[in-house]
């Protein structure tokens, strides 16, 4: 999956909710400290791998009222992508 | 009113066991990497002897033997396994004539990993219904028939044993109903396929179904029981893998009165017998006793789901 980068980072609203409740997620799943979620932080480097995104993604879908299948995953790099993802399927 | 319950356990671990440093060779990976994503160090390796059938009886005898009975007591055995790979005849007579029942009923049952919980229910309804008055539940699982060695994402992940159960009659009810679940449309995410049958996982859709679907099961499990999750001994789900166990047991929130099993660190993921195996090594080294209620809970493959609170024997 690409994802446009001028897209991706663009700043709304509705995005920065996103990443808010994004943070607040990693936060109780994972204990990653909510000043490190920014949009350009990989998931590698927040120390998030596959199986913990998958408890992300089910939380994500309960907080924001979405779906996202697990093929959304495979490209998924950045805390940027993520909130794109789930803006898109809101 | 006639009663079942849990009187004995036996488990049969492979003398052979095999840590992680070889397996990581082999499929390129590291003993950190599969540590992180499983928490197993070491898993039991069956050798020649030790075939599905064989360690289906070493269980069974030790089990019939903690609950004081002789085989010939026995009116049923029932057997889970999902790792034969001749499919026919099944396990569960062969079983029976070794162990000498007498020709006694004999039953295999397919339902993977959750194959041991389903068989309790089945066997404590048995005793209930007056068919039986002794059953023998057994899971058995030889899974270095149907691994790829060199996959990244399995070899690592299984392990072979048996863990055997026996449900008689009792005055006392010590095996509540049980709860089902399952879910046929996601089959394809765990299959073997080929023959010989070689087993393939789509690891993150079985993470997702299992710590989104057994949290509300074991909740369900407890409520049949008339119990809250604060009333349980221990919890012993099925020991697909230790981030699974460690994410339902977050998300029940259960107390530290509770003890966790974590007997799949040591076993690997043994499907059908990992229920029972993970008991009894709770009861061996004395974290529940007699009559204490511990929720079991079976899920896999199907994908199906099964489990109820029974009293410790």
């Amino acid at each position: 999956m690409s994802l446009n980068h001028k897209e991706q980072h663009m700043t709304t609203t509705a995005n920065t909710d996103v990443l808010t409740g994004l943070a607040e997620i990693l936060e109780e799943v994972a204990g990653t400290p909510a000043d490190k979620v920014v949009v350009e932080a990989t998931f590698e480097e927040l120390e998030v791998d596959s199986l913990t995104m998958v408890e992300v993604v089910v939380a994500c879908e309960e907080r924001f009222g979405v779906r996202i299948p697990d093929e959304a995953l495979e490209g998924l790099r950045t805390v940027g992508d993520a909130v794109t993802l789930i803006g898109a399927a809101q | 009113m006639r009663g079942a319950a849990l009187t004995g356990l036996g488990a049969h671990r492979p003398a052979h066991r095999e840590d992680n440093t070889a397996i990581a060779e082999r499929t390129g990976s590291t003993d950190a990497w599969i540590r992180e994503r499983s928490g197993i160090v070491t898993r039991g390796v069956a050798g020649e002897g030790e075939g599905v059938v064989e360690m289906a009886v070493s269980a069974g005898g030790k089990a019939l033997a903690a609950a004081g009975l002789a085989p010939s007591d026995v009116d049923l055995v029932l057997v889970a396994t999902c790792t034969l790979t001749q499919p026919v005849p099944g396990a569960a007579a062969r079983v029976a004539a070794r162990l000498g029942t007498g020709g006694s009923g004999a039953l295999d049952l397919g339902a993977a990993c959750a194959g041991f919980t389903y068989g309790l229910s089945l066997a404590a309804d048995t005793v209930r219904g007056g068919t039986a008055d002794h059953v023998l539940v057994i899971g058995s699982e030889r899974f270095t028939d149907i691994i790829d060695p060199t996959d990244r994402g399995t070899a690592f992940l299984f392990g072979d044993g048996a863990g055997a159960g026996v449900v008689s009659l009792s005055e006392v009810d010590g095996i509540s109903p049980a709860v089902f679940s399952s879910d046929g449309d996601s089959a394809d995410v765990l299959k073997t396929v080929g023959h010989p049958p070689v087993l393939q996982m789509e690891g993150r859709a079985v993470y997702r179904w299992a710590t989104v679907t057994a949290p509300g099961l074991a909740r369900a499990a407890c409520a049949r029981a008339g119990l809250e999750l604060a009333d349980l001994a221990a919890f012993v789900p099925h020991q697909a893998n230790l981030r699974i166990v460690e994410a339902v047991a977050r998300a029940l929130k259960l107390p530290d009165t509770c003890v966790v099993a974590r007997d799949v660190v040591d076993s690997g993921n043994t499907s059908a017998a990992s229920v029972p195996l993970a008991l009894t090594r709770l009861i061996e080294r004395g974290e529940v006793r007699r009559g204490d209620p511990v929720l079991l809970l079976g899920f896999g493959a199907g994908l199906t789901a099964a489990g109820q609170v029974v009293r410790c024997p």
